[in-house]
């Protein structure tokens, strides 16, 4: 059953990866990193089961949050070009 | 009782595996980012929600279905809000949305 579950994760990793490779504009990749991310964190998730380990359920947990992250901070870095700076004119804080 | 547990695990894991696929097709083949955005939500919904139905109801009560909850809880709060950062900044940036007018 998780054998079957990892082979369909793999399968639409690699159509995402596809999708990061090939978008033309950098939103694109950006959206197909973040699908991938959270394919990564079902991967971990299944083969836990997989393995019958399920103490890989944690790392599952810290990769869904370090993926949000890092999709919000490239994002707010494409955006302004920079990553300190506020996303309003005007100063106010975001 | 454990033949029916696999048997909805089995399918709650084929239906999961069936929307993640679609959905990254469609993914590889919608025309522009907002478009591609909807296809991405829905393997965040229903593909990763039923994935995780089907190892909960393979995991047995336990500390293992509490953080399968909560791995599905994270993403359920991290998936949109990522969405809505790529459709702003995307818009922000100038990119226009793709419609039929345009084409003809």
């Amino acid at each position: 059953m998780f054998a079957v579950a990892t082979a369909g994760i793999l399968v639409s990793m690699g159509l995402a990866l596809t999708r990061a490779f090939l978008g033309p504009t950098v939103y694109d990749r950006v959206m197909a990193v973040n699908v991938f991310g959270t394919k990564t964190v079902l991967l971990i998730a299944v083969l836990g089961f997989l393995t019958e380990r399920p103490e890989f359920l944690d790392l599952a947990l810290v990769y869904a949050l370090i993926n949000f992250i890092a999709n919000i901070a490239v994002l707010k870095f494409f955006e302004l070009g920079d990553l300190g700076r506020s996303f309003r004119i005007d100063g106010g804080g975001d | 009782m454990a033949l029916a547990l696999d048997v909805l695990s089995w399918v709650a894991i084929v239906g999961g595996l069936f929307f993640m696929i679609v959905g990254t097709i469609g993914v590889l083949r919608m025309p522009d980012v907002f478009t591609r955005m909807h296809a991405a939500g829905m393997t965040d919904t229903m593909g990763a929600g039923l994935l995780i139905l089907g190892m909960c109801l393979q995991a047995g009560l336990g500390l293992v279905l509490v953080r399968l909850v909560l791995v599905y809880v994270f993403l359920m709060f991290t998936s949109p809000i990522s969405s809505h950062a790529v459709t702003r900044a995307a818009l922000a940036s100038g990119v226009v949305p793709y419609t039929k007018r345009k084409e003809g």
